[in-house]
């Protein structure tokens, strides 16, 4: 509670000054509006139609809520839950592309790290590209990733947007995998040659075990940044299904609540996926005896 | 195909140089840790200009990195009217203003613990979200020049740039705090001689986040709509006519100026931060 209470409080004064913000900004419409009708509104009037437009500045944030509704909970209650202007729909396809993007991503890492960790010409010459490689700004090469994936053959648009993921989330992986791997100290290797352990043996029981904290916390910053890959790939790209989409889809039609519903769609679920991860870390780490 | 058979040669040959310099007894020399890496990105650009002269791939898939760099030379204006649009006028005002607001919000946010309790935790999440959708609604605010560019950039670099500037400011333990009051030192005295320098390594790493993210930012912008000038622009409008070498050299731009600001950044960081254990060699 005494963590929860300052939470909550800033939340609700965002809300307020939300609320504050689109009355202000789409005061000059509903102005027009009456204007037109040949009507004058009293401040309170005023105040209730800059929060039921339907094409707002800035919408409120109950329309935000009941927006978000329409295209989940109502269209689930109807049995409709994935048609296709449903939000769990584009919800769907975004998190699959998310998730093979995550795998992809993590792989990659997993295995980057295991070459840097065991040869010193892959640690040279890998590690400062794989920093440069996040200084480049993918969405540039976004479209080019999905022509040339459409060139080799593949028509469809979850494999480039699932390359973009795992370049996005690959790196957090590559450098907390690093660090995890090499975490046992000079004692604990020492032990295991006097063991006369192996290459194979020494990485399953200590070096592995050892870089689980690490993981599960490279983990939770990667799927975040594989969801931000997903969006990306799908913004740009006139892609038709997936969260991103309806975001583009949303401003090339005029609609604002429904590119406000997609964000706070792809928000809650990033909020999800990392909680999700965090309830893994929490298992996986009890049951080794790691947590703290 | 000998193009191919040669260009798979030479990444034979790079690859033993590589592993000889690194057993080497000189694999610590500065000049070999930076050869090693400069040579294996030389021979990725070989590998790429030989599977494409090689294998015949159309320039219209694949231009081979020899043509990207004859229209880098022969474009030099556009890229140039380009990268003063999308990178001095978006990318960098936005971050100028947005790290310096998230800086500063930080600084005031840190005066209070009620207020640090709160917002940290919402900041630390809305960092991770995909802020990037919010463009389309700055770029329908305020309009389709660079101004909406460079508020998207702001919205995308004030959270991380938030969170690592409050919890930077947390990394002073109340031994040193103590001690600067038994000095009788000010709020202000402490903040500057104390709590900020402690803070330096998690300022730089906000910024250092944030060089990557403004870039993205403006770009992505210029998709949802710009004037007839900006990388993004470029590249959107270059896929479309099919103009892949240029849009190529956007690329290169665009990947050169994301490298050097980052780079700039971690320059500034090693003179400010010098003491911190990891920049010390």
């Amino acid at each position: 509670m005494r963590k929860t209470f300052p939470v909550i409080t800033v939340l609700l004064v965002i809300t307020a000054i939300w609320y504050l913000g689109s009355w202000r900004m789409n005061t000059p419409w509903a102005l027009q509006q009456a204007a037109r009708a040949e009507q004058t509104l009293t401040t309170g009037e005023l105040f209730k139609a800059t929060m039921q437009q339907d094409r707002p500045r800035l919408p409120a944030p109950h329309q935000v809520v009941s927006e978000l509704w329409k295209s989940t909970g109502a269209m689930v209650q109807r049995g409709k839950a994935f048609s296709k202007r449903s939000l769990i729909y584009h919800g769907a396809i975004t998190l699959g592309s998310t998730l093979t993007g995550f795998a992809l991503g993590v792989f990659i890492g997993i295995l980057g790290a295991v070459a840097i960790t065991y040869s010193r010409v892959m640690e040279m010459s890998l590690m400062p590209w794989a920093i440069v490689s996040q200084t480049i700004p993918i969405v540039a090469l976004a479209p080019m990733i999905i022509v040339l994936s459409n060139a080799v053959g593949i028509e469809s648009r979850a494999v480039p947007k699932a390359i973009i993921s795992a370049y996005l989330c690959y790196f957090p992986v590559l450098v907390g995998m690093v660090k995890g791997l090499n975490s046992p100290g000079t004692e604990q290797l020492d032990l295991l040659k006097t063991y006369n352990a192996g290459v194979a043996a020494s990485f399953f029981k200590l070096r592995l075990p050892a870089s689980m904290p690490y993981l599960f916390t490279s983990l939770k910053i990667a799927i975040a940044a594989a969801l931000v890959g997903t969006i990306v790939g799908e913004l740009p790209t006139g892609a038709i299904s997936g969260l991103g989409a309806r975001i583009l889809i949303g401003d090339q039609f005029g609609t604002p609540l429904a590119i406000w519903a997609a964000l706070f769609a792809a928000a809650i679920l990033a909020g999800v996926l990392v909680t999700l991860l965090g309830l893994a870390q929490g298992l996986v780490l009890k049951r080794m005896g790691m947590a703290r | 195909m000998t193009v191919l058979y040669g260009a798979l040669a030479f990444w034979l040959a790079a690859w033993g140089v590589n592993t000889i310099l690194a057993r080497s007894r000189w694999s610590d020399l500065r000049a070999v840790r930076i050869f090693v890496p400069v040579l294996f990105g030389f021979t990725l650009l070989v590998l790429w200009q030989g599977l494409v002269r090689g294998l015949d791939v159309s320039p219209v898939i694949l231009p081979a990195p020899t043509d990207i760099a004859a229209t880098f030379a022969n474009e030099t204006d556009t890229l140039w009217v380009d990268f003063v649009q999308t990178v001095l006028k978006g990318a960098l005002t936005g971050y100028l203003l947005g790290c310096s607001v998230g800086f500063l919000t930080a600084l005031l946010i840190d005066r209070s613990a009620f207020l640090t309790a709160g917002l940290l935790p919402v900041g630390n999440f809305v960092a991770a979200l995909p802020i990037i959708g919010i463009a389309p609604i700055l770029v329908s605010w305020f309009g389709f020049d660079w101004h909406s560019k460079a508020a998207v950039v702001v919205v995308m670099v004030f959270f991380p740039v938030l969170v690592n500037v409050v919890q930077g400011l947390k990394e002073t333990d109340p031994m040193q705090r103590d001690l600067m009051r038994t000095y009788g030192a000010t709020y202000g005295q402490t903040l500057m001689k104390l709590r900020l320098p402690a803070a330096m390594p998690f300022v730089f790493n906000g910024l250092k986040i944030a060089t990557t993210l403004a870039l993205i930012g403006a770009i992505v912008a210029e998709y949802f709509g710009s004037p007839i000038r900006g990388m993004g622009f470029r590249i959107s409008t270059g896929v479309g006519s099919l103009n892949i070498p240029l849009v190529w050299a956007e690329i290169t731009v665009a990947a050169a100026v994301g490298t050097t600001l980052y780079g700039l950044v971690a320059l500034i960081e090693k003179i400010v931060t010098f003491w911190h254990p990891s920049q010390r060699v």
